[in-house]
């Protein structure tokens, strides 16, 4: 690991005054530095941004579930209310990496990194998301932009993600049995208005599946999904699945989900 | 006094290890030590052009670079192979140089090329990436199948074959299968397996210019052997000026038998710079460089009758060396494997070749099991293959072709002294409720999956091995162990041994060996190995030979210290040697009734002579001291054997295997500490489980290793398995006063056919290769769905 420059950030305006294009600001460290070891990332300087206080914490309204950027996966998956308000919530953070993990990422660094087999971006689709930054409030569907992509912009800072309580939910993942993310994840949620399919791992970028969602809302039974052939020309092709897995484990995982809700 | 031998004693070295005061090699810290990094070929082959140093050696805190060209000048050696093996034409088999840093060609990602040596670690590792090689890169052999017809590798071996080996009789087979009623016959890959020690190697070396000695820390299975191998053949230093420390080590698993680049490398260094080098791996490198296993391409066929007898069976494999051929890398494939593919039957002809081909992958060597879960695969998979295609029932086909008497001559080279293959195979099927299965098999049906039972029946032969029987067969050395064991005069023992422990145990069953042995308290015992300076010689630790040829060789060293012990006494009670008995520790003239302790006993050793109440006088001829040593050979191998079962269910939809239950019944022999061997069978499961479901190393046509890391390599976890069942027959080994046979690799041995057999079994017979993933059983689910559609 190359020799860096360590800040800890008092509040939000310190931790993105500090930003710069050779800068990353510091969470769990659970990407950054495992990046940082294997040379595949260099930085100049790292801000800890886990001494702010305002970033961490779980509130719940009766509509929405808000949880601060810096808490990390294991106080979501061990809390309370998130069991209640939405359980599949709690369970997508149960499910990531192993303890070591998730007894230090955070749901900020997860949707900042923006990892195409990561769970969290999958939630905030399903869940109608919104994303607080020190700058602006950003709607999940226009937040995830690509492959490790997103609309932050340089020193823009992820203050909370605002979740919207569903009716009902499910979070499905189908893990790779060696990293343990999503080779497909599937997030149902219904909502009074509406039903969200979100699909993480399957392709470049989390996405919402339309066709699933339509099928569904017209019947929100795994029977109205059931031998769907999606079409697998974009989705991702490893050692661990091709696309044809892929796709039909997108299906696969949409029934357990629904069968789940 | 009670027996130890048998009982679930705690282990002694978990004190140290739970509270995090191991000491790993690691650990270890010289004054003034420098830090060395390697740089290592990015490339699967290549030719060096030209390798340019000069903006490294100006990087900060560099204290010296070194490479190939220093390594010749020095005339340093090179890495061996520890066994010649003849091809079926009588010719010597084919190595190719394997230098310490390559000066002329590179054979595999992660070949070492030069050593940065700096004040500090990160000073080092930044010099490292401004070493400028320039390389031609050629073009890469990496597919074991067809690395015949690859271009050559290495100057001079053709094909790159380093030979064509043939066990058994072609002719006989040929007879054989012409009177068969049928012949079953499977393609089977037997998938390469990266060891994955918890400890990566490390080596610390350190030169003291006043004694002009070496002394090398290493993470090594076997010390002593690493010093010979250093000394005759790396030219390092004299055996007697090299000192080898193999302190604790997390974990082996035959990775660590090998003597590596690294090791030669810094002690000779250590000694250029007159400077301590340390050097601790990474895991990528220990991905890259640690040796790997398995890897073998195999066409078997067996030939039966109609009723399921077996006549003859034959075995073509092509097995991957890799890049060199290292310590065990031409015995695994040949004499550890083909004996053993004949598995637990009584098969009158038979025959095992094996084509051993170098491609530009790292070197492949003895991995858990070494050979006998590659024998064991095929044999195993082809005997379920031929109940399915017979239509009789698994475990009736095996017991009826099981030996029925003991000694078994097995058909290509075992005399298996003693077994009972039949009972084995009766308490697993009730262990496993067999008869259950297809009420379960049911019931999973009902549920929407598909549920398979597989069984295994092997032996193995371990305890490697009879020095005379090895050499003949290649061995550069004699495989027998060393023990020494030493009384203080106030009556504490400590046991000398030549095998290694990195997670065996042996601190805790030696002692209780000893203490039976000795009648002293397993407190006052201590166990000492892993260090060239203590204790005779030693071969280490690997084919279960630890207890069975280790264990030996102590409790002989003991039954010397019981033989002087008495004619020590005798003396003292003025009794016949002959009339003096030993029992619980202490020395009885049956006579008189008069008795010494061995404590007494050994203070009198110490103290001889005659002064007031004091009366120790020694017999005539012994000499003061109690230290006995002995080397013990064994007079055969030892042949542990039993049968595994395992239940699976898959969802068809996802194509995840679970694995619902595992029985593992096995002969160990007689068994020291249930709890050691217990903890044995489950890592030999979990690797071997892992080799069937899980684990896999690739590479891709240019010679990069895809699964590089634990993102891609699939380690397994313990939620991966279920709990296990675990039982024991028992027949005593007749080979050994302990009636052992070892225990360390059956797990490993075992499993992989006996989860592939149920895997296959729940896919309808369908093969599928290993690891079974999700995606391979989800296409022969798809498959199958097709064909019973198209059935009704
Ligand atoms: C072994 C292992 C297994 C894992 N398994 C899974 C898994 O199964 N599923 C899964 O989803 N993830 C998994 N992860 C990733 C894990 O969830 C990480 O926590 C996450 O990717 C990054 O979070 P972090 O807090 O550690 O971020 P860091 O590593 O600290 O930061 C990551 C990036 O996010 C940026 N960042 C962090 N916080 C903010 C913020 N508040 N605002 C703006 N930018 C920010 C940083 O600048 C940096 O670029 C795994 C990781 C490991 C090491």
């Amino acid at each position: 690991m190359k020799d860096f420059n360590y800040h800890s950030a008092k509040d939000s305006k310190e931790a993105s005054k500090l930003a710069s294009s050779s800068s990353a600001f510091l969470a769990g460290g659970m990407t950054t530095i495992p990046s940082m070891k294997l040379g595949l990332a260099t930085y100049k300087d790292l801000i800890d941004i886990k001494n702010i206080k305002k970033l961490s914490g779980i509130k719940v309204s009766g509509k929405s579930v808000t949880i601060g950027a810096a808490t990390k996966h294991v106080e979501v998956s061990n809390s309370k209310d998130v069991k209640k308000a939405i359980p599949s919530l709690s369970s997508l953070a149960e499910g990531i990496g192993d303890p070591q993990v998730r007894n230090r990422g955070t749901i900020g660094g997860s949707i900042a990194n923006n990892d195409p087999s990561a769970d969290y971006p999958s939630a905030c689709i399903a869940l109608n998301a919104i994303i607080h930054t020190n700058e602006r409030k950003i709607e999940a569907a226009k937040f995830f932009k690509g492959m490790f992509e997103t609309a932050l912009k340089k020193g823009e800072l992820i203050e909370a993600i605002e979740f919207q309580i569903p009716e009902k939910s499910s979070y499905q993942k189908h893990p790779n049995p060696a990293s343990r993310y999503a080779i497909v994840g599937v997030y149902v949620a219904k909502h009074k208005g509406d039903i969200n399919v979100a699909v993480t791992g399957a392709k470049s970028c989390v996405y919402n599946d339309k066709e699933m969602s339509k099928a569904l809302s017209g019947n929100f039974s795994s029977s109205s999904i059931d031998g769907m052939d999606l079409d697998s020309s974009e989705m991702n092709s490893d050692m661990h699945a091709s696309a044809d897995f892929r796709a039909s484990l997108v299906v696969t995982q949409a029934k357990k989900a629904v069968d789940a809700c | 006094m009670a027996s130890l031998v048998g009982s679930r004693v705690e282990r002694k070295e978990d004190k140290r290890f739970l509270t995090g005061k191991g000491r790993y090699t690691a650990d270890i810290n010289l004054a003034n030590q420098t830090y060395a990094i390697f740089v290592r070929s990015p490339h699967a082959r290549a030719s060096i052009k030209k390798i340019n140093i000069d903006k490294a050696l100006k990087s900060s805190g560099v204290v010296s670079i070194l490479t190939g060209k220093e390594i010749a000048d020095d005339k340093i050696g090179g890495l061996i192979a520890g066994w010649a093996i003849r091809s079926e034409d009588g010719t010597e088999m084919k190595c190719p140089g394997n230098p310490p840093l390559a000066k002329d060609n590179v054979n595999f990602v992660g070949d070492p090329v030069a050593v940065v040596i700096a004040e500090s670690l990160a000073e080092a590792k930044e010099a490292a990436e401004k070493v400028e090689v320039d390389y031609k890169v050629l073009k890469a052999v990496t597919s074991t199948a067809d690395a015949m017809n690859g271009d050559t590798i290495h100057e001079g071996i053709d094909k790159n074959l380093c030979f064509d080996w043939l066990l058994g009789d072609r002719q006989k087979v040929k007879e054989a299968f012409d009177k068969a009623d049928k012949v079953i016959s499977i393609d089977i890959i037997n998938n390469r397996l990266i060891p994955n020690a918890m400890e990566p190697r490390a080596c610390v070396a350190d030169y003291n210019a006043a004694s002009e000695e070496i002394t090398l820390y290493t993470t090594s299975q076997n010390p002593h052997l690493s010093r010979l191998i250093m000394s005759a053949f790396g030219n390092v230093a004299p055996e007697h000026k090299l000192r080898v420390v193999a302190p604790d080590v997390g974990g082996g698993f035959g990775s660590k038998i090998n003597v590596y680049n690294e090791d030669i490398v810094c002690s000779w260094a250590a000694k250029k710079i007159n400077r301590a080098i340390k050097w601790v791996a990474e895991r990528s490198e220990s991905f890259l460089t640690d040796i790997h296993g398995r890897d073998h391409v195999t066409h078997a066929e067996l030939a039966v009758t109609k009723d399921g007898k077996f006549l003859g069976f034959k075995n073509e494999t092509i097995a991957n060396l890799g890049a060199y051929a290292r310590v065990f890398g031409t015995v695994t494939p040949t004499y550890l494997f083909g004996p053993c593919a004949t598995g637990v039957y009584e098969i009158p002809a038979a025959y095992t070749n094996v084509k051993a081909v170098y491609t530009n992958t790292a070197p492949v060597d003895a991995y858990r099991g070494a050979g006998r879960p590659e024998a064991t695969y095929t044999i195993e998979r082809l005997v379920e293959k031929a109940s399915m295609e017979l239509g009789i029932d698994k475990t009736e086909l095996r017991i009826k072709n099981f030996p029925t008497a003991f000694p078994f001559k097995q058909t290509l080279v075992h005399t298996v002294d003693s077994g009972d293959y039949v009972a084995g195979m009766e308490k697993a099927k009730q262990m496993a409720d067999y008869k259950g299965f297809e009420a379960r098999r049911k019931e999973s049906e009902a549920k929407g999956k598909l549920r398979g039972i597989g069984v295994t029946s092997y032996f193995e032969a371990c305890g490697i091995a009879p020095s005379a029987a090895v050499m003949s067969l290649g061995c550069g050395v004699g495989l027998w162990e060393s023990a020494e064991v030493r009384f203080n005069p106030t009556g504490q023992v400590t046991v000398y041994t030549g095998s290694h422990s990195h997670g065996q145990s042996h601190q805790t069953t030696f002692a209780q060996i000893a203490a039976d042995e000795l009648g002293v308290p397993i407190e006052n015992i201590d166990i000492v190995h892993g260090d060239t300076d203590k204790g005779t010689f030693g071969m280490g630790t690997y084919g279960s030979r630890s207890l069975a040829v280790g264990g030996i060789a102590i409790v002989n060293a003991c039954k010397k210290i019981v033989e002087k012990g008495k004619r020590v006494t005798a003396k003292m009670l003025e009794a016949n040697p002959e009339d003096v008995e030993f029992k619980d520790g202490e020395f009885v003239v049956s006579k008189s009734n008069k008795k010494k302790t061995i404590g007494e006993v050994a203070f009198a050793c110490y103290l001889p002579g005659v002064r007031d109440e004091m009366k120790s006088p020694l017999p005539e001829g012994d000499e003061p001291g109690l230290k006995e040593t002995s080397f013990y050979d064994p007079s055969n191998f030892s042949f542990p054997a039993g049968t595994h079962i395992a239940e699976v269910e898959i969802d068809p939809e996802t194509g995840h295997v679970k694995l619902e239950k595992y029985t593992a019944c096995d002969d160990f022999g007689r068994i020291i500490n249930p709890m050691v061997v217990e903890g044995q069978v489950h890592g030999g499961l979990a690797q071997g489980i892992g080799q069937a479901l899980y684990e896999n190393a690739e590479y891709d046509e240019t010679g990069q290793l895809m699964t590089g890391s634990y993102m891609d390599y699939t380690m397994p976890r313990a939620d991966n398995f279920p709990e296990f069942n675990i039982g024991y027959t028992c027949t005593h080994a007749t080979t050994n006063p302990l009636g052992v046979k070892g225990c360390g690799e059956a797990g490993a041995i075992a499993a992989p056919p006996t989860v592939m057999n149920a895997v296959i079994d729940a896919l309808g017979g369908q093969e599928v290769t290993m690891p079974a993933t999700a995606e391979k059983v989800w296409k022969a689910c798809k498959n199958l769905k097709k064909s019973n559609a198209k059935a009704a």
